[in-house]
């Protein structure tokens, strides 16, 4: 139950600092992609922020030996800078150039009854589960 | 620049950050929200509930502020439909394969000086610079 509810207020925190900093505004996300246009570097802003706070935090955070309410971390540990991770991360970054949505305004944006919301999170979905076919067939080969 | 506003953006990221610093050090999660939201299927009920109840504290949190500041929100009229649909495509497949995206790597990752993570933030950047400006100034779209 702690866990849901530190889940809550956490995801709470969040999507107040994602409306406040406007990333659920997705023409002002264009606006800061778009360097040779009328360039807005506000959400540079956001990362430097978000990043001010985390490089504090997490170094501090991780020289526990657990969480305060699950006992352990749950951490990737990957280290390899591999092919899918690079090719991974070119496809979204086209995806969010295109509408100005990553993941997280599109959460957001069905908080703000926004029909464009409702598509993405859909299509993200979709995108999903098409990775996994795509590594079951990959693996198949 | 009249859209520039550093302050709000600065505050904004800061309560982000403390939103991922508080989910990792209570329930020992990164706060990726790609990655929360690829869990919530096939997954047990415990993996289950942590993650719908960070995206509902997202949904309501902006439901909330809406409400209260509605100048925040801008919607978008005529935006293309299928522009959107294979945008969100692209996020879902790319945040899958990369293993995340501007929350999990640039913001989580990035605090733990995983390089991983700085080549994944790098790498989708730079794609969504050259996305936009092959959409407003090759092919001259503006939506």
């Amino acid at each position: 139950m702690r866990l849901i509810l530190m889940s809550l207020l956490s995801g709470t925190l969040f999507g107040i600092g994602l409306a406040l900093s406007q990333m659920t505004n997705p023409d002002k996300v264009i606006n800061f992609l778009d360097l040779a246009g009328n360039w807005d570097s506000s959400l540079l802003f956001v990362m430097f922020g978000a990043l001010a706070v985390t490089l504090l935090s997490f170094s501090k955070i991780l020289k526990r030996s657990g969480s305060l309410f699950d006992k352990q971390f749950y951490l990737s540990n990957k280290s390899a800078i591999d092919k899918p991770l690079i090719i991974g991360a070119a496809i979204f970054g086209i995806g969010w150039g295109m509408s100005g949505y990553c993941p997280e305004p599109s959460v957001a944006g069905l908080g703000l009854v926004n029909i464009e919301a409702v598509v993405m999170v859909c299509a993200i979905y979709l995108g999903f589960f098409a990775h996994g076919v795509y590594q079951r067939m990959s693996k198949d080969s | 620049m009249e859209n520039f506003t550093p302050y709000s953006a600065l505050f904004g990221g800061i309560l982000i950050g403390l939103a991922a610093s508080l989910l990792l050090l209570c329930n020992g999660r990164i706060a990726g929200i790609s990655g929360v939201m690829g869990g919530l299927i096939n997954t047990t009920k415990e993996e289950f509930y942590w993650r719908f109840a960070f995206l509902i504290g997202i949904v309501i949190s902006a439901f909330l502020l809406k409400h209260f500041q509605p100048e925040l929100y801008h919607p978008r009229e005529h935006f293309p439909i299928w522009l959107l649909a294979s945008s969100g495509f692209l996020v879902g497949f790319g945040t899958r394969m990369g293993n995340g995206c501007t929350s999990g790597h640039a913001i989580c990752g990035i605090a733990r000086l995983s390089m991983r993570s700085i080549a994944a933030t790098s790498t989708f950047m730079v794609s969504g610079f050259l996305t936009v400006y092959c959409i407003r100034h090759v092919l001259g779209i503006s939506v």
